[in-house]
C-alpha cells in the first residue's frame, strides 16, 4: 500500500501527467485546498485572473495559440456560473478546455448551501461531458477521461466539478490511463480512411470545372501538419480556396490561389465562386449560417464533399453528396499521397478544364470588394487595420479580436501565414473575448507580439483583465478601433431599423490613455491617419502592455456583405449598393 | 420582396415529419437522462413518450426508448448527437410503423361505475392482453398492453363507462426474430 494523498493532490498529480504549465483561475471557499495544494507543484504555474469569464477566454487563447488544452480553476456557485460563457465560447469553437470547479461539501449538495449552485447541470448544454466527483477513489480516473474527452475528436471544453469534502479526502494514487486510440473518450469507431472514398474524392476532383475549397477551424484543430498538408493539396491541384474566419492562417492569406474570407463579410470572389462552383470540398467546416445564408439558394450547381471529425456536422444544415468522417489532416495527408502516386501529373493535365472558372474569378476580384474610401482627415477602420499589419507582418504577431466590425474589418485586411495566429470569437460572438484572450496567448508565447484588435464596447467587457496583464508582465498590445458605437448594431439599425440608433451609442466612455495608466501601463492616443504609423510604431516598441485608442470613423459600415436572407451572389459592396437596394426593393444587385 | 430585417435568414423548406422509435444504451449514471432529455429539449427536437430503466444489472447498462417526430434530416441529427454524448453505447432508431420492430404500450384504468358498465368495460379491453389487478364493489383496476393509439381509443371507450383515473407508460420496442440491434 502506498502513501495515501488528498484529492487536492490528485488534482495536480494528473495535470503533470498530462504536461500541465499553466492553469488559469480564480481562488474562493470551495476551491481552497486545491489553492493550498499549488505552493507543492512548481512546474504548474497559476494565472489569477481578475474575473472567471476572464480566466475563461485566456485559457481559450491559451488552447487555440498552443495546441494544448487549456486548464481553468474556478469556485462554486458563482465562479462557476461566471465561467458558462467561457465554456459555451470553447463549446462553439471547439476549444479544449478543461475547467476545474469547487463545490461546496457532498453533505450540503442539495441545501441550497452558501455559494451553491447545480455546477453540471448548468454546464450539461455547454460541455462535451462534465463530472461531479463524489467519491474521492474515482477523482484520478475521471480527471484523465477529462483531458481525454477535451482532446479528442472534436475538441471541446470539459468539466470537473469536485466538492471540498472530497479535495481533502485521502487515497492512493493510482492512475491507469489506457493506451487505446480513443475518440470522445469513447472506443474509436474506425479511423481509416478508405482508398475508395479517396477515390471518389479525386473522380469527383478530376470532372470538376469549377472546384473550390471551402477549409474551416478543423484544420487549425488538426495541428499545424493539416495546415501543411492543405498548403500542398491546394498547390498539387491549383484549385482556388477559401475560408471561414476560423480557418484563416491554414492558407497563407496573401496567396494568389487565397480568394479570402467567404461568409457574410466575406470577398465578392469567395462568395461568387461558393455560389457558382461545380465542386465544393468542405474541408473541416461546418456550414455555419454565417456562411450558407439561405440554405435553400447555398451554392445551388455543386456537388458537394464534406471531410470532419465531428459525425454531427455532416448533413445538419446542407445536404452533402460525399461525407468522410475523418480528422482532416490524416485525410489531407492520404489524398495527397493517393493524388501523387495515382495521378502525377493532376496539376497539369486538369489546368485546361478551370482555366475558365479561373478567368471567372478573375473578374469577380476585379471589383477589388475589401477597397473602401479612404481619407486624410479622419481615420478610417479598414487603414487602421491595414497599417497595422503592413506594420507588424514581418514578425510573428498573433491577433486576438472581440467581436463586431473590427472584428470583420480584421478578418478582411490582416493576412494571415500560420495557423493557431489568429484567435477570434466565431461561434458564439462574445464580446470581451479578445483582452483576456490575448493574456492567455502572450503566456503561452511570452516573446512574440500579441495585439487584440478590438472595438471599444467590446473591451470594456473584460477590462479588468488589463490588471492581469500588469500583474504578471504581459505586453499585450490592446488596439481599439475606437468609433463611439456598437459598430455592428449601429450597422444592422441603419440598414435595416430605418437609422433608428437604439441604445448603440456609448456616451460617457473613459479616456482610454488616462484607464491605461491607472492600471499600471502605456496609453497612446491616435485621432489623424497621417500619425497612424509613427504612433502604432511606439506601440510594437513599447515593451509594456498598451491601450491604443484609435479614433476612427465612427460612421464606417462594414462591407462587402451578404443582407439576410440573401444567396452568396446577391452581396452589398458598398454605400451606393445599399442605396440601390432602398429605391428600387426586390431588385437584386448582382 | 420585403426586406428582411433579422440577422439571420428565412426559414427553408421543411421536409416532411415522421414518427421514429429511437432507443439507447446508456451507462446507468447520475445525470444520464438528463443528458438525453436535456440534448432533446435544447436542440428543439420533440419528445413523444419516454421509457427507460437498467436492464443490464452487471454492466449498469439502461435501456432508453424515447418515441419522436421529425423530418428525415432532425432524425438523423438526433441520433448523430446522441452518439456524441459520453455514456451513450449505441443509438437504434425504427420508423414507427416498421412491421419487424413490435412496440407496446402498458396503461391501467381505473373503472368505478355499475356492474353493467364494468362489465362492459372489461370486454373492450379484453383484446389487449388485459389482467383485472384490484376488484372492488363498485371498481377495478385492470391492465392492458397495447399500441399508442390503441389505449387512445380505449380511452376515448372507457370515458363514459366510468374511466375515472388513468396511468400509462412510454413505449417500448423489440425487434422481431432472432436478431438484435448491435
Amino acid at each position: 500500500m502506498g502513501k495515501l494523498i488528498s484529492g487536492a493532490e490528485i488534482v495536480f498529480k494528473v495535470l503533470e501527467h498530462h504536461k500541465v504549465e499553466h492553469i488559469f483561475g480564480y481562488p474562493g471557499g470551495a476551491v481552497l485546498p486545491i489553492y493550498d495544494e499549488l505552493k507543492n507543484h512548481k512546474t504548474i504555474k497559476h494565472i489569477l485572473a481578475r474575473h472567471e469569464q476572464g480566466a475563461g477566454h485566456a485559457a481559450e487563447g491559451y488552447a487555440r495559440s498552443s495546441g494544448k488544452p487549456g486548464v481553468l480553476l474556478v469556485t462554486s456557485g458563482p465562479g462557476a456560473t461566471n465561467a458558462v460563457t467561457a465554456l459555451t465560447d470553447a463549446y462553439m469553437d471547439s476549444v479544449p478546455l478543461v475547467c476545474i470547479s469547487g463545490q461546496v461539501p457532498t453533505h450540503l449538495i442539495g441545501t441550497d448551501a452558501f455559494q451553491e449552485c447545480d455546477t453540471t447541470g448548468i454546464t450539461r448544454p455547454c460541455t462535451k461531458h462534465n463530472w461531479l466527483v463524489k467519491d474521492v477513489n474515482d477523482l484520478a480516473k475521471v480527471m484523465d477521461l477529462a483531458f481525454e474527452v477535451a482532446t479528442t475528436g472534436r475538441p471541446g471544453p470539459v468539466l470537473v466539478d469536485i466538492p471540498k469534502d472530497i479535495q481533502f479526502k485521502k487515497t492512493n494514487f493510482v492512475l491507469k490511463s489506457s493506451n487505446k486510440k480513443k475518440l470522445n473518450g469513447k472506443s474509436k469507431p474506425n479511423g481509416k480512411i478508405s482508398s475508395s472514398d479517396l477515390d471518389k474524392v479525386i473522380n469527383l476532383m478530376k470532372k470538376s470545372s469549377k472546384p473550390i475549397f471551402y477549409t474551416g477551424g478543423g484544420v487549425i484543430n488538426s495541428g499545424p501538419e493539416a495546415s501543411k498538408s492543405l498548403r500542398e493539396l491546394v498547390s498539387i491541384t491549383g484549385f482556388p480556396i477559401t475560408s471561414t474566419l476560423q480557418g484563416l492562417g491554414a492558407y497563407p492569406g496573401d496567396d494568389p490561389l487565397f480568394l479570402g474570407m467567404l461568409g457574410m463579410h466575406g470577398t465578392y470572389e469567395a462568395n461568387n465562386s461558393m455560389y457558382s462552383c461545380d465542386l465544393m470540398i468542405n474541408i473541416g467546416a461546418r456550414f455555419d449560417d454565417r456562411i450558407t445564408g439561405k440554405v435553400d439558394e447555398f451554392s445551388p450547381k455543386s456537388k458537394k464533399i464534406h471531410i470532419d471529425i465531428d459525425p454531427s456536422s455532416i448533413g445538419k444544415n446542407i445536404k452533402v453528396d460525399l461525407a468522410v468522417v475523418s480528422d482532416v489532416g490524416s485525410f489531407l495527408k492520404a489524398l495527397n499521397k493517393r493524388i501523387k502516386e495515382k495521378h502525377k501529373d493532376f496539376l497539369n493535365s486538369n489546368k485546361q478544364n478551370i482555366s475558365k472558372w479561373w478567368k471567372d474569378i478573375d473578374k469577380w476580384r476585379q471589383k477589388k470588394s475589401l477597397n473602401f474610401k479612404n481619407s486624410k482627415e479622419v481615420i478610417k477602420p479598414q487603414y487602421a487595420v491595414q497599417r497595422l499589419y503592413e506594420l507588424s507582418k514581418n514578425k510573428d504577431t498573433f491577433i486576438t479580436t472581440e467581436v463586431g466590425q473590427h472584428q470583420m474589418w480584421a478578418a478582411q485586411h490582416y493576412k494571415f501565414n500560420k495557423p493557431n495566429r489568429w484567435m477570434t470569437s466565431g461561434g458564439l460572438g462574445t464580446m470581451g473575448y479578445g483582452l483576456p484572450a490575448a493574456v492567455g496567448v502572450q503566456i503561452a508565447h511570452p516573446d512574440k507580439l500579441v495585439v487584440d484588435i478590438a472595438g471599444e464596447a467590446s473591451v470594456l467587457m473584460t477590462m479588468q483583465e488589463m490588471s492581469t496583464a500588469v500583474q504578471y508582465k504581459l505586453p499585450i498590445k490592446i488596439f481599439i478601433l475606437n468609433n463611439q458605437y456598437m459598430g455592428m448594431v449601429r450597422q444592422w439599425q441603419e440598414l435595416l431599423h430605418e437609422k433608428n440608433y437604439s441604445e448603440s451609442y456609448t456616451a460617457a466612455l473613459p479616456d482610454f490613455v488616462k484607464l491605461a495608466e491607472a492600471y499600471g501601463c502605456v496609453g497612446i492616443q491616435a485621432t489623424k491617419p497621417d500619425e497612424l504609423d509613427e504612433k502604432i510604431n511606439e506601440m510594437i516598441n513599447t515593451k509594456e502592455p498598451v491601450i491604443f485608442d484609435c479614433r476612427v470613423d465612427p460612421a464606417e459600415n462594414c462591407y462587402p456583405m451578404i443582407p439576410s436572407g440573401k444567396p452568396h451572389n446577391q452581396m452589398l459592396l458598398g454605400p451606393e449598393d445599399e442605396k440601390e437596394e432602398v429605391t428600387d426593393e426586390g431588385k437584386t444587385l448582382v | 420582396m420585403p426586406k428582411s430585417k433579422s440577422a439571420y435568414s428565412e426559414p427553408g423548406k421543411l421536409g416532411k415529419s415522421e414518427h421514429h422509435i429511437i432507443v439507447v444504451w446508456v451507462d446507468n449514471e447520475a445525470g444520464v437522462l438528463a443528458r438525453v432529455v436535456g440534448l432533446f429539449s435544447g436542440r428543439g427536437y420533440n419528445i413523444e413518450s419516454l421509457a427507460v430503466a437498467e436492464v443490464d444489472k452487471k454492466k449498469h447498462i439502461s435501456r432508453i426508448t424515447i418515441v419522436t417526430s421529425g423530418t428525415p434530416s432532425v432524425i438523423e441529427q438526433i441520433k448523430l448527437q446522441l452518439k456524441k454524448l459520453i455514456p451513450v453505447h449505441k443509438v437504434a432508431d425504427f420508423k414507427r410503423n416498421d412491421p419487424n420492430i413490435l412496440f407496446k404500450e402498458l396503461a391501467l384504468f381505473k373503472v368505478v361505475s355499475s356492474k353493467k358498465n364494468r362489465e362492459k368495460a372489461q370486454k373492450v379491453c379484453k383484446k389487449y392482453n388485459s389482467f383485472i389487478l384490484d376488484k372492488s364493489k363498485n371498481s377495478f383496476v385492470i391492465q392492458v398492453t397495447a399500441l399508442r393509439r390503441e389505449i387512445d381509443k380505449l380511452i376515448e371507450t372507457l370515458s363514459p363507462l366510468g374511466l375515472v383515473s388513468t396511468s400509462r407508460t412510454g413505449a417500448v420496442a423489440m425487434t422481431r426474430g432472432s436478431e438484435i440491434f448491435k
